[in-house]
């Protein structure tokens, strides 16, 4: 151990003289309950034999096989440039930058992934970022209730990633359901008490729904609307900013994110200008330096948990930085035309599939929903089909436990990769 | 300007990445969906070419001091060197390339690593059980108190409605009692900079839930009577909740069940290594006592014969991220405690001696407002008529990063010094010496710095008045 730490017994000896003890137990002398056992964990290894071991347990998991799962979590490209960029020790070491003259380089970073979120949602404000989608969307509905100074009450479709319902409901929001029925939720009845409408698009199963639909009956009961999207949709489909929505909010794991069994990833949180007071979590702005340098600090800060304490409108500490950054250099690497062509290749490869197993006699869950690059089909057993896809060396779709499958395709996926899904799903049954 | 911003540098055109040419038909956008929710302007994004996109991040990163480049005494934040073991562990494919979503089956050593770092937390804290999920120290907390409103729920008991707080707590801890749906109350400080037990033990009735206390405290002493707050509260009903944003002060010498904490947070991001990331990614994870178990959010992992699997406690609170949490970061630390195993103790014990170097060789000049033995941090202020955040900018000429300041909030000019086990004697002297040069600057020179940073001090009003935070 003592590779991370420098002192050697004569520099121990001379700081406890300097401090005017005897010995290292000394300094503990007002620790009461003190501990004197040893702590019992397995003995200290070295860098390689710690390595080896994590090699040996990632070897126990099922890794390496094309992927058909999504519902919220999805395999895409990441380039090595983000790797290369988020490693650099300045990056990685350094902690939020409170300091804002020696820490331009993450504030530039998080002014610049706030604006390539404002560009895709088409909403002025977008905040440094939470901790991922999940928590954008209970901080989203947490906004809703302080701006309409409402009780914190949603309006959901099961179109939500139910996992997105879970973590509002732990935060005490009362969830109502709105019809879903085609694959798309009915936005015609929203009640008039909420103070938030949600509408995720695509949806949990894929499909795209009508925010514009969304938002006006959401105005109608003068609640506020709340747009879910998957970052990458938005560069082919129109700005949620554009059809009304007045908080956007999603993952941003596909922006440049390894899968990494559910995190760290990213979420975003993007809304309109009069509203910003109430958006959580930390903000970038430009300013100018003492010499009237452009420079960027942390600003509007009276929102926040330090200084407002139990007044501060969320809890929320920091962004997730590094996170964040991987997603803006992707979006810098991919750009308009690459995010674009990232949602053409999953989209085409997605439908591809899905005629497939269509025209192989499977049956669509929602055969009229308009989806981009994950379905719901259904099959006759849902288990046995993962269990003969796994044996053919494919991780299938997630089961939905009602005798459908969500399959998601990204653009790794290959045409040899989809032709296989559907030729083992076939003779499965 | 300091540097353009990666949308100038672009052209129409540049790309930065090529993705695989299509092998299935290309789908025409319009045939798949509606062409009315068809984007019908193109986002204003960068278009850059990988090179560029290299050099403009890399200079970006040179304009950052992080723990790699200099001394972070950040106080309460615990900027301890990262082991890049950890980043390398933080890479295997095997790890890296797995979906949350995939069968317990197909994932049984990422479950593993959750099972083992779950026992490794229980050992360090001997509360015996543990959720990894929180994906920070401040849901960490809020996860916590989330759980104790449950337990009162579930006890039909409607008047716990109010949370304590001292008043040296991090503003997380009054936030997250809010957040919880509690009114937060805050408990003054003896002589010591502790807890004041006796305004407590009046404060304490049927209508409190909990008291949040951080141990070591902010003001880097121990909370010596923390066994018999433990007991004002139990008496009462109520639980006491520890803050571990502290933890690396703790380490094989003090055990928060053996001090009847009944639950509390870690930040794997302080304690055991992972690196802050400039503002996270983190893991607030949780451990707590057999009373409020039941209630730990869903999943926690669970080893039935030689199988591990998630298991859902039976009044679990639901869940509070996406998925399992921050796994990357569960795996870091993971490898962090494997390569110390026993030894944690010595880093706290290293982190102990530094801070207290520290604070024997700047008394004198700088008022220590606490001056006994502190933890891993200490709380100094400038001599009279300097102030906190001139020291702090004269610092930052000098190549260092700045300590924590006005922080905690009882001390006036505070400035928190948290120097780590991970630095050596003479890194330590340097900064010294550096303080007490400061401490005998002109206020002139003072208040001219930074003079050698990439930028000078901000017009922090400027950027809330006109707000400019996107291009």
């Amino acid at each position: 151990m003592a590779r991370f730490t420098p002192h050697t017994e004569a520099d121990i000896q001379e700081m406890l003289d300097a401090i005017a003890v005897d010995t290292l137990d000394d300094l503990f002398a007002d620790v009461e309950p003190r501990y004197k056992g040893e702590l019992d964990l397995p003995s200290a290894l070295s860098e390689y034999e710690a390595l080896r071991e994590v090699d040996a347990l990632a070897k126990m998991n099922v890794w390496g096989l094309p992927i058909f799962l999504g519902a919220g979590a999805y395999d895409r490209i990441v380039p090595s440039a983000v790797g290369a960029i988020i490693s650099r020790g300045e990056f990685l070491t350094s902690y939020t930058p409170y300091q804002p003259e020696i820490s331009q380089g993450t504030l530039q970073s998080i002014f610049e992934f706030q604006s390539m979120i404002s560009e895709l949602t088409g909403l002025e404000i977008s905040n440094a970022s939470v901790y991922d989608g999940a928590n954008a969307v209970v901080e989203a509905a947490l906004m809703t209730a302080r701006l309409t100074k409402r009780d914190p009450k949603v309006a959901v479709s099961s179109g939500l990633n139910p996992r997105y319902r879970g973590v509002i409901e732990t935060y005490r929001v009362e969830v109502v359901d709105l019809p879903f029925e085609y694959g798309t939720t009915d936005f015609s009845n929203v009640p008039d008490d909420v103070s938030g409408v949600f509408v995720q698009s695509p949806n949990f199963f894929g499909a795209v729904e009508d925010i514009q639909a969304a938002s006006e009956a959401t105005h109608d009961v003068g609640a506020l609307c709340v747009a879910v999207c998957d970052p990458i949709s938005l560069s082919i489909l129109e700005a949620p900013g554009n059809l009304g929505a007045d908080v956007a909010v999603g993952e941003a794991q596909p922006l440049g994110m390894p899968l990494m069994f559910g995190g760290p990833y990213t979420g975003y949180m993007a809304t309109r200008e009069e509203f910003v007071r109430q958006l959580p979590g930390r903000i970038c702005g430009e300013t100018i330096d003492k010499d009237g340098k452009l420079a960027y600090v942390l600003t509007l800060r009276g929102r926040e948990q330090d200084i407002r304490r139990a007044r501060a409108n969320s809890n929320i500490c920091t962004n997730q930085a590094l996170t964040a950054l991987a997603a803006t250099v992707y979006t810098a690497l991919m750009g308009p035309e690459g995010l674009r062509g990232v949602a053409e290749l999953s989209i085409s490869k997605a439908h591809y599939l899905g005629n497939r197993l269509q025209a192989s006699g499977f049956r669509l869950r929602y055969p009229d929903a308009a989806y981009l690059w994950e379905f719901a089909v259904e099959l006759p057993d849902v288990a046995k089909a993962n269990e003969a896809l796994l044996e053919a060396g494919i991780v299938g779709g997630l089961d939905l436990g009602d005798g459908a499958m969500l399959v998601a395709v990204t653009e790794k996926r290959t045409k040899d990769e989809l032709d296989a899904f559907v030729e083992v799903v076939s003779d499965a049954f | 300007m300091p540097f353009d911003l990666i949308r100038d540098k672009g052209r129409e055109g540049r790309r930065g990445y090529t993705l695989p040419k299509p092998d299935v038909e290309m789908k025409q956008l319009d045939a798949v969906v509606p062409k009315s929710v068809l984007r019908k302007e193109k986002p204003r994004l960068a278009e850059v070419d990988e090179p560029t996109v290299i050099r403009h991040y890399t200079n970006l990163s040179r304009e950052n001091e992080g723990i790699d480049t200099t001394f972070y005494p950040l106080g309460s934040c615990t900027m301890k060197h990262n082991p890049r073991a950890n980043e390398a562990a933080a890479v295997v494919p095997g790890f890296a390339g797995l979906h949350p979503l995939q069968a317990e089956a197909q994932a049984q050593g990422a479950l593993r690593i959750m099972h083992e770092l779950q026992g490794f937390l229980a050992e360090v804290s001997g509360l015996p059980y543990v959720s990894l999920q929180p994906l920070a120290g401040a849901q960490g907390e809020l996860t916590s108190i989330l759980m104790v409103k449950r337990f009162f729920d579930d006890a039909g008991d409607e008047g716990r409605t109010t949370v304590l707080v001292p008043s040296t707590a991090h503003g997380t801890n009054p936030a997250t009692a809010s957040m919880a749906g509690f009114r937060a109350k805050e408990v003054g400080l003896d002589e010591h900079g502790c807890v004041d037990v006796d305004e407590l033990r009046e404060m304490v009735d049927e209508s409190t839930a909990a008291l949040m206390i951080t141990n070591p405290n902010t003001c880097g002493v121990y909370e010596r009577n923390i066994k018999e707050i433990a007991e004002v509260l139990h008496e009462a009903g109520a639980f006491l909740y520890m803050d571990g944003a502290n933890m690396n002060a703790n380490m094989g010498r003090m055990r928060p069940a053996e001090a009847d904490v009944d639950i509390m947070h870690f930040n794997l991001h302080k304690t055991f290594s992972t690196p802050h990331g400039g503002g996270g990614p983190g893991c607030g994870a949780i451990a707590c006592s057999d009373d409020l178990a039941p209630f730990l959010p869903e999943p926690t992992v669970e080893k039935r014969g030689d199988e591990y699997r998630f298991v859902r406690p039976d009044k679990t609170i639901g869940r509070v991220a996406g998925f399992h949490g921050n796994f990357g970061q569960m795996l870091r630390a993971w490898n962090y405690i494997r390569m110390h195993g026993p030894e944690l103790r010595d880093v706290t014990d290293m982190a102990v001696l530094n801070a207290n170097y520290v604070r024997t060789q700047l008394g004198g000049t700088y008022r220590i407002p606490y001056d006994e033995l502190c933890k891993h941090e200490v709380v100094v202020q400038p001599p009279q008529g300097k102030k906190a955040l001139d020291i702090a900018k004269g610092l930052i000429d000098h190549g260092y990063h700045p300590p924590t300041i006005y922080f905690p909030l009882v001390v006036k000019e505070a400035m928190l010094i948290e120097p780590t086990e991970t630095e050596s004697k003479e890194t330590l002297d340097d900064f010294i010496g550096t303080m007490l040069e400061l401490a005998e600057t002109s206020q002139e020179d003072l208040e001219a710095a930074p003079t050698h940073a990439p930028t000078r001090r901000l017009d922090e009003t400027r950027a809330a008045r006109q707000l400019k935070a996107r291009w």
